[in-house]
Order: structure tokens, then C-alpha cells, then sequence
């Protein structure tokens, strides 16, 4: 006997908001309401309220994480939290807010396909949401759910909830995101999380549960070229199986698109063209594969390749380019130094990199291009790199995959920034 | 707009596991991968294998010893390290006290926390530069924030507030010599997704970890095996005066050093039976049975700062 249960596959999403909007309080709802939440961990954040003199189960104690932010009363860094309806796998990635805010958004938005952007129904449209959103579209987030929360503390009225998607609409169209979903909530009482509760009759749309359901998990929903970067190079040459001696199998996960036996393949940097000989999976032969498979694939001719390359197919292959003009969020505590040569990681590729030229900075709260001079943490900018190595890229705009990277800094191996493609 | 071929929970999850430890024997010059005979550990094998086979895995298994280890799993260990025909190291805890590193407060003292001076003492002595782990960031609550590539220092501390961003999948594995990175594949699996994961792969498992009797008593409310044999002769939790010794159907949900795994009262005596009792428990993995995490909220972090995995 197997279990067998319906799969929809599995959705990265993100919370956005501050402690203020009730996001804690939401993910605590949704981890209680699917039944994530077992009765040892309710026993302890039951015993917690009490001890702060709370009167019902304060839920968001159950994202509360680290020894340190629990004494300082402040969240770190980026949570990731689990639960499943069954039919699906969700992964919250929990960004919480504070003077790192945009470092942490960006982190957990790069995995998510999906972001909530939380709004307190009493202040409406502020800074934040302007700021949320448009971090939400720079790193590419397809589909945006806004929660109008806190409708327990404006009477549920519905003039409350239609006027601030109204106040949303207005400013969306100039961020230029398409997918935006709007829905009332009190993630306090529970009201149109995963219970519908009875005080938004008026409110007709799906719980915020059945738009998690719904929501397209794929990586990508529009065709894109094959791109598999090589990670590492499999030749069992000492095997005592005859036909190993000439296996050479090349190991990666597969960025973009899909490949089967027989297609036309060229090997970048070097640019030599073969076909694909077998598509496999633990040395089993599985045909064909697909966007996020890791899987090794075996060539009709034998060209020398090694981690860093990147197979595409030959009617599709991506520029090569030496110098790139990237949208950069920078993440470390000392500022980038113009003067000095950082490294850039792209896809399984490495590369030596010099700033050439910073186009100018985002203002986060205001949207407005500003001119700088240099990038501290959390700035967001618009640069341009010298590369020593070429890179084969996408814009990330076309290619999450191949159109993100990051940036390293040799002298301490920190990942100090991390960068999309225009 | 058209759906694209969605990887199925577990399929997904596999392809990122895989992704991780190829990244891990690419950027990486002298891994470990760190096996224990649990389930986690052995979801980890098959990972390695659906990553590297046909090629042997670049790099040993290694297993860091308390010399409290339910038998049927070191002998489970060792079964399939051989059927896999890759190499072993075992590393033990009892050695580290014949050296002195380790000095236990008292002959009854739970090894566990000690098993992190063995691990340091272990990547100097190979000269590991990266410990491939099957933790999961859904067992406890400090583990939700850590990386996938997780940064320790010279001295195998972990510092909460100094680890490198993560993003996409995109991972930086790189360090100076003494230091050390620590990789968990299987980070974003929930207990339920091992099962079924187990399930779906037909793995085989240490025998304890289905229903069976045994002698147990009830200490503070924890079931506690009782006198169990240990491999070098001996047992391990002697019951005390006055207890109550019951013969209980039992099994074990996390394995680890007999002293503070405690197994849970269970009739499942197949896996398809553990998913659905996973599906319907209402008691965390390691709230029922991990008496080391109770001592205290965050014993977990303290643990992980002092080097623990």
C-alpha cells in the first residue's frame, strides 16, 4: 500500500510588512489554520502569552526565532517556514523588517514566486508598500497578492477595503507589476485566511488559502531557451565496468527550457556543437528533462568541458558579454569600493569584475533615480561591470536563472551584493 | 497563460537537494558527507547516489561516534556504506575523552553535545573544508534561519548575525584554510517529506524505527528506553531503583545517541503506517522526542554556536 495524495508541486512565497502590519500574526495563522502547528509548540507559545500577560495565543511567537532577537524583542534575518494543505507544499520565506529591510527582502524574494504585500486597513497606502512592491518587481516576483488586514479594526467595512485598492491600483500601474490580487483580512481572528468567517459576506473573491492553492507554482510560465550550467563533470574511469571507461557525464541542474535525446547542443565558451546522447538521473536514462531537474547529460562527441561551462541548445545560444549593466542591491556593512576588483558568481561561472560606472541609485521610498557617488548596504542601483571572463547571460527580466548574480568579496569570501541583469 | 511541466513536492525537492551537493563537490576541495544510519542521513545516500552515480561519490561518508548508538544502526551503517562500496570513517567520541578533549560532568552525562569537539577534532585531523549535514530547518526553531551554506569559523562557531546572503540558488561555498562550511541539502524537507520520500524510494531503514516492544520506563513524562545493549558490551540507561520497567510498543521517530532519543508509543510497523501517523501526530519531531532540546528554549543555538551541526 502507497499513500497517494493529489501533488500541485510546491510554492515559494514571501510575506511583506512590518511586525506593525500583522505579517508574524499571519504566517502564525496560516501555519495554525493548516494544522502545521503541533500541540507541544501551541502548549509552549500558550504558556508565553500568559507569561506576558496576553489574553488570547499571541500566534506570531510561532516565527519567533533566535536566541539573541528573542532577548533584543528584533528579528535578524530571513525565516523560512513550512506547511501543506495536502495537495501542495508551501515554503514562506519571512523577510521581517527593520533597518536591513531591503537586504533581507531581496534574499527572500530571489526564491519566491509569489509575494504577500500585508497592509494595516487603518493606514492604507504607505512608503513601505510603495517599497515592498517595487523590490517585489525589481527581483521579478510574478504574481502579487495585497492583504488588506486588520479589518477587524475598521469595522470590516468594505468603502475601507475598496478605497485602499484603490489607493494601490493607482500607484501599481506606475511600478508596472501585472498579476495583483487584492483580499480583506483579520489574521487575527482568522477572517478570509483559510476560513472565510462571517464578517466579509460582502467580500466574494477566493480565502487567501485558495489563491495559495491556485497559484501558478511553475518556475516559469513562458517558453524559454535551455540553459544548463555544468557543475561538475562525471568519469568513473576506474570502474571495472568496460563500459564506463568512456562515460563522461555532465552534471547540472537545468536553468531554463527543456532538452531531450537527439537535440542540437553547443558547449559555451568553447562553442563546439554535438548532440545529446542521454538525458539521465542517477545513471538512469530518463529521456528527456525539464526547467529545475538535475539531471547529467551524455554527448554524442567528446568535447572537453568542465564546471563553469553551460550547454544550450545551438538555435538558442545566449551573448556572450565582457561588461554588463546590472540593477544591484548592495549587502554589506562596508560600501563598495570603486577602486577595487570584486568577484562575480553567475550561475555555476565565476568571473573577476571591476565597477565601471554607477548610473544611478534608487530611492526606495520615493521610486526616484538619484545620482551616487558609491553603494552602501541596502542601497539599490543601477551599475555597470568590466568582466576579466565572458558570461553567457540573459537579462533577468527574460531569465531568472541566467540573468541573476552575485557578488563576492576575495578578501573575506562575504557575499557582498547581488545583482539582475538589464 | 499556459502551465509549464510543475516538478511534483518531492521532485522538486530532490532536484534542489541534488543541485546542493553538486555544488558542494564542485566548489569544494575536501568534503564530508556526514552519515549517521538515521533517516535523514539515508535520504542523504540516495540523494548522493541519484547525484553522482555512476561515478562514486567525491567524497567519504563520515560518522562522529558516541559510543551510545543503538546497535541495529551502527550495524545498518555499516551495511550500507558497504553496499554502496563507499569509504567510512568513524570517528568517536570515547576517543576524544581518552584524549581529554572531552570531559563529561558525570558517567551518566548525555554524549550528544559532545559529538561537536569529535567533528572539529575530525575536519582537522582529515582536513575537511566543507560537512555535508541532513538537517532540516522545519526541526527546530533556530535551524529556520540558517543558510544552506552554512559559515563556521576556525573554531566551528556559528554566528547568527555574521552569515553570508543567500540567494537564488546561487551558493558560496568558498573559505580560508580552518575554516569550514557546513551544507544542508535537505533543508526545506519536513519530517513528512522524508517519509515520503522513503516511501516513494523503497529505502531501507534501521529496524527501530518501526513498531516494536521494549523495556522502557517514564521519566517527566518522556518514555526512556531502558538498559539497552551497546555495541562494545554493556548498556546504556540503566534503569534506576523503583522504576517501573514496562515492555512497550514503541518506535523511534529521530535516532541519535541513546541517552536523550526517546521513542515514541506506535503500532506502524511499515512506512506507509509512519506517514500516515506523520500526517496525524500532534506532537513535534523533536518536542516527543529529543530530550537534549528540552533543557532549555534555545539549547538547539547554543549547541550550533559551540560548533554542533
Amino acid at each position: 500500500m502507497t499513500t497517494h495524495i493529489e501533488d500541485h508541486g510546491l510554492l515559494r512565497f514571501l510575506t511583506c510588512g512590518s511586525v506593525d502590519d500583522g505579517k508574524s500574526t499571519l504566517i502564525g495563522r496560516l501555519l495554525f489554520d493548516t494544522k502545521t502547528i503541533l500541540a507541544d509548540t501551541l502548549s509552549a507559545i500558550t504558556k508565553t502569552s500568559e507569561k506576558r500577560g496576553m489574553g488570547a495565543v499571541d500566534l506570531s511567537l510561532l516565527t519567533d526565532g533566535l536566541q539573541a532577537e528573542r532577548e533584543q524583542g528584533i528579528t535578524i534575518d530571513v525565516a523560512y517556514r513550512y506547511f501543506s494543505t495536502g495537495t501542495r507544499k508551501y515554503i514562506i520565506a519571512d523577510a521581517p523588517g527593520h533597518e536591513q529591510y531591503t537586504r533581507n527582502m531581496v534574499t527572500a524574494a530571489s526564491t519566491a514566486n509569489l509575494a504577500i504585500i500585508l497592509i494595516d486597513a487603518r493606514k492604507g497606502v504607505l512608503t513601505q508598500t510603495r517599497r515592498h512592491s517595487k523590490l517585489a518587481s525589481l527581483v521579478g516576483i510574478p504574481h502579487l497578492i495585497v492583504a488588506i488586514n486588520k479589518m477587524d479594526l475598521a469595522d470590516y467595512s468594505q468603502e475601507t477595503y475598496e478605497r485602499i485598492k484603490g489607493e494601490y491600483l493607482e500607484f501599481a500601474s506606475k511600478v508596472g507589476i501585472e498579476d495583483i490580487r487584492f483580499i480583506p483580512l483579520s489574521a487575527l481572528n482568522g477572517d478570509m485566511i483559510v476560513d472565510r468567517g462571517y464578517n466579509m459576506n460582502w467580500y466574494e473573491g477566493p480565502t487567501l488559502l485558495e489563491m495559495l492553492e491556485v497559484a501558478p507554482a511553475a518556475h516559469t510560465e513562458h517558453d524559454e531557451p535551455f540553459r544548463f550550467p555544468v557543475q561538475f563533470v562525471c568519469r568513473p574511469q576506474d570502474s571495472a565496468n568496460p563500459e564506463l571507461h568512456d562515460y563522461r557525464g555532465f552534471m547540472g541542474r537545468v536553468e531554463t527550457g527543456s532538452i531531450k535525446v537527439g537535440d542540437a547542443v553547443t558547449v559555451l565558451p568553447s562553442g563546439r556543437e554535438s548532440t545529446v546522447k542521454a538525458v539521465q538521473l542517477g545513471g538512469v536514462d530518463i529521456g528527456e528533462a525539464f526547467c529545475e531537474q538535475s539531471i547529467t547529460l551524455l554527448l554524442a562527441d567528446e568535447i572537453d568541458t568542465s564546471r563553469g561551462d553551460m550547454i544550450v541548445k545551438s538555435s538558442e545560444v545566449p551573448a556572450a558579454v565582457k561588461q554588463i549593466e546590472a540593477t544591484v542591491c548592495w549587502m554589506a556593512e562596508a560600501p563598495m569600493d570603486r577602486t577595487r576588483t570584486y568577484l562575480i558568481r553567475h550561475t555555476t561561472r565565476d568571473s573577476k569584475a571591476k565597477l565601471a560606472a554607477i548610473d544611478h541609485r534608487l530611492d526606495v521610498n520615493t521610486l526616484e533615480k538619484v545620482p551616487a557617488e558609491k553603494l552602501a548596504m541596502n542601497d539599490i542601483a543601477q551599475v555597470t561591470f568590466k568582466l576579466a571572463q565572458p558570461l553567457f547571460a540573459d537579462t533577468y527580466l527574460e531569465n531568472r536563472g541566467t540573468g541573476a548574480f552575485i557578488i563576492i568579496d576575495e578578501s573575506n569570501n562575504n557575499t557582498v551584493g547581488a545583482g539582475m541583469i538589464l | 497563460m499556459t502551465q509549464r511541466n510543475t516538478l511534483s513536492h518531492l521532485d522538486w525537492l530532490e532536484a534542489e537537494a541534488i543541485h546542493i551537493m553538486r555544488e558542494v563537490a564542485g566548489q569544494c576541495s575536501n568534503p564530508v558527507l556526514l552519515f549517521s544510519g538515521g533517516k535523514d542521513s539515508i535520504c542523504m545516500l540516495r540523494l548522493a547516489e541519484k547525484a553522482f552515480r555512476p561515478g562514486k561519490f567525491p567524497f567519504p561518508l563520515m560518522h562522529i561516534d558516541t559510543g551510545h548508538n543503538y546497535k541495529e544502526v551502527v550495524a545498518f551503517r555499516d551495511k550500507r556504506a558497504a553496499e554502496l562500496g563507499e569509504r567510512l570513517i568513524v570517528r568517536s567520541v570515547e576517543d576524544s575523552m581518552a584524549r581529554g578533549t572531552v570531559v563529561l560532568k558525570h558517567e551518566g552525562e548525555s554524549r550528544n553535545k559532545h559529538q561537536s569537539v569529535t567533528l572539529l577534532e575530525a575536519i582537522e585531523e582529515f582536513g575537511f573544508d566543507a560537512c555535508i549535514g541532513g538537517a532540516r530547518r522545519d526541526e527546530e526553531k533556530a535551524r529556520a534561519k540558517e543558510r544552506i551554506f552554512s559559515f563556521r569559523d576556525e573554531f566551528g562557531q556559528w554566528d547568527p548575525k555574521n552569515q553570508r546572503p543567500e540567494l537564488w540558488s546561487l551558493y558560496n561555498a568558498r573559505s580560508h584554510k580552518g575554516e569550514n562550511i557546513r551544507a544542508f541539502p535537505i533543508s526545506n524537507w519536513t519530517e513528512m517529506d522524508v517519509w515520503q520520500y522513503i516511501e516513494r524510494e523503497g529505502l531501507e531503514l534501521p529496524n527501530i524505527y518501526f513498531a516494536h516492544k521494549r523495556p522502557v520506563v517514564m521519566r517527566q513524562g518522556a518514555i526512556v528506553p531502558v538498559n539497552v545493549p551497546l555495541v562494545g558490551g554493556g548498556v546504556a540507561n540503566p534503569s534506576r531503583a523503583g522504576e517501573e520497567i514496562i515492555d512497550l510498543q514503541v518506535r523511534f521517530r529521530t535516532v541519535g545517541d541513546i541517552s536523550c532519543t526517546a521513542p515514541v508509543e506506535s503500532d506502524a510497523d511499515n512506512v506507509s503506517k509512519i506517514v500516515f501517523e506523520t500526517a496525524t501526530t500532534t506532537i513535534t519531531e523533536r518536542g516527543a522526542t529529543r530530550l537534549d532540546d528540552q533543557t532549555s528554549d534555545a539549547s538547539m543555538e547554543q549547541r550550533k554556536k559551540e560548533g554542533y551541526f
